[in-house]
């Protein structure tokens, strides 16, 4: 089981989370503008990168709120977690690249 | 290939069994090919094989990073079935079992194929509802499917609790008789076997790490850990590291990688006669021939590519075990793995020409890939082979995503996840 940091509440056991997918997707603000392809791939292409990926999580059974995480799928190892509309942290250098 | 026989083993153990010999070669890999296959999994080797048998290709290559049937295809449950929903799906999975049923005749291998059948508990209304809805949507498209009674489940299946005073009681089960298991490695093997004497190279520990393009964007080769390979087809059969090998294409797909969790009890005497799934309570079981209760876990929550996942997840599966099977109770777990599944948006595959030349792929069967390994290995070969796909994987192409045609077996799944 995951050790996740909630910006708000600090460390909790991953059973106090759900997990909201891929973060930083913007929804499109014309959509009725947009091709067939580019609605599809803004509802479901996402990286599902081997490496640092950055994913939103939800604390639902704690503070219930949504924070992002940057996350090493490769190891499981959660690297950062910071709050919605912060911008992605830069990572130290030696340590794997962000997205 | 020297065949497997009575007399044979007779001879052999007179011989006390020095004869044997390996069962494929582990050969040079060659700097051309007509053919290169990513994945030696049960889906890449199958593949691999009916090029050779039925498109007449003789130079392939099945690449696999570490060894074969290693992956998804040796981490699975080993369940067989075909009673999907919709008919596109039906059609694609009954392809497979109708395989499955002549298998160990044609590699002349036993895959141990035991079509023990496969009962689904209904829990709640909806459930009821719901498979009943299956068992007529199966047998409309010829799928074998059969509504059964707690009574007759229980008759079926001895073992299950079918007592009112259960949180989730048993309310009903759908019943697929041709439905099974199979031997997960044999598959694997049996299929190498016979790749290998048709002229398959079967490459172990041979990682891909690029793909060649020419100028027009068609595939003209293959970077490996142990050397480049020029071809002009490659079929990608990686499961969940696909999204990895087809961004060496830039080939975007509708995928994401999560850990599957199983787990293994000790063995013990013969005491379950079936397969039993249920989708409310998430649990899934069955007996192997070594004695073992194989028992399938949901998925973890997250992406990951670790093979791993957490234990709650196990736990969360063994709670509903011992709720529908209480003399379960006292037996301990001997092994748990995870393996990683590419999952689409409707828990449909993809078997399908890819927008680069040359390259196919056949990935996004999620947590019930090994049920397709015959059919989903035929009809990939198929579309390398024809460079278009067979009237049964047609529907399952990656422009269903662009077109709004998804075959949405995703709310229609037999295990929620």
């Amino acid at each position: 089981m995951l050790l996740i940091h909630c910006p708000y509440c600090g460390e909790r056991p991953e059973i106090e989370f759900s997990y909201g997918g891929q973060a930083h997707l913007a929804r499109p603000a014309n959509p009725q503008e947009l091709s067939d392809q580019d609605w599809a791939d803004y509802l479901y292409m996402r990286r599902n990168r081997k490496g640092v990926h950055a994913e939103r999580w939800r604390h639902v059974h704690g503070c219930a709120r949504f924070f992002n995480a940057l996350r090493d799928t490769s190891s499981d190892q959660i690297l950062a977690t910071y709050r919605i509309g912060e911008p992605q942290p830069k990572l130290g250098a030696g340590g794997p690249a962000a997205p | 290939m020297r065949k497997f026989s009575a007399l044979r083993l007779l001879r052999e153990g007179l011989r006390r069994q020095r004869g044997w010999g390996a069962q494929w070669r582990s050969p040079k890999l060659q700097s051309d090919y007509e053919a290169v296959i990513i994945g030696g999994g049960g889906h890449g080797l199958g593949a691999a094989y009916y090029l050779a048998r039925e498109h007449g290709m003789r130079r392939i290559a099945v690449l696999e990073k570490g060894w074969i049937g290693g992956g998804n295809t040796g981490r699975n449950t080993t369940i067989i079935r075909s009673n999907y929903l919709y008919e596109q799906s039906a059609a694609l999975y009954d392809h497979s079992v109708k395989l499955w049923e002549h298998l160990s005749q044609v590699l002349n291998y036993n895959v141990m194929f035991s079509q023990r059948g496969v009962l689904m508990l209904a829990h709640t209304v909806h459930d009821v509802q719901s498979f009943k809805r299956h068992v007529h949507a199966n047998r409309a498209n010829g799928v074998d499917n059969e509504w059964l009674t707690p009574a007759q489940a229980k008759a079926f299946c001895p073992p299950l609790n079918i007592e009112a005073n259960m949180r989730y009681p048993v309310l009903g089960a759908a019943l697929q008789r041709r439905g099974g298991t199979a031997r997960h490695d044999a598959v694997a093997w049996g299929y190498a076997r016979a790749a290998d004497a048709l002229g398959v190279d079967i490459i172990q520990n041979c990682e891909v790490i690029g793909i060649g393009q020419d100028p027009t964007g068609a595939v003209s080769g293959v970077a490996t850990t142990r050397g480049n390979i020029s071809t002009r087809k490659i079929g990608v059969a990686a499961a969940g590291h696909t999204s990895v090998i087809m961004d060496m294409a830039g080939v975007r797909l509708p995928l994401e990688s999560y850990p599957l969790q199983a787990l293994v009890s000790e063995p013990v005497k013969p005491v379950f006669p079936c397969v039993v799934m249920s989708n409310t309570i998430h649990a899934y079981i069955s007996q192997s021939d070594k004695g073992e209760l194989v028992i399938g876990a949901g998925t973890d929550a997250y992406t990951s590519y670790t093979q791993r996942g957490g234990l709650h997840v196990n736990t969360h599966t063994l709670e509903a075990i011992c709720e529908l099977f209480p003399q379960f109770r006292r037996l301990r777990m001997l092994r748990n793995w995870g393996g990683i599944v590419d999952v689409t948006p409707d828990r449909s595959p993809i078997i399908a020409r890819t927008p680069v030349p040359g390259l196919y792929v056949n990935c996004g069967w999620g947590t019930g890939g090994f049920k397709a390994t015959p059919g989903a290995a035929h009809l990939f070969a198929w579309t390398i082979a024809r460079d278009e796909p067979h009237p049964i994987n047609a529907p399952f192409s990656i422009e269903r995503f662009r077109d709004g045609r998804l075959i949405d077996e995703a709310a229609a799944a037999a295990v929620a996840h």
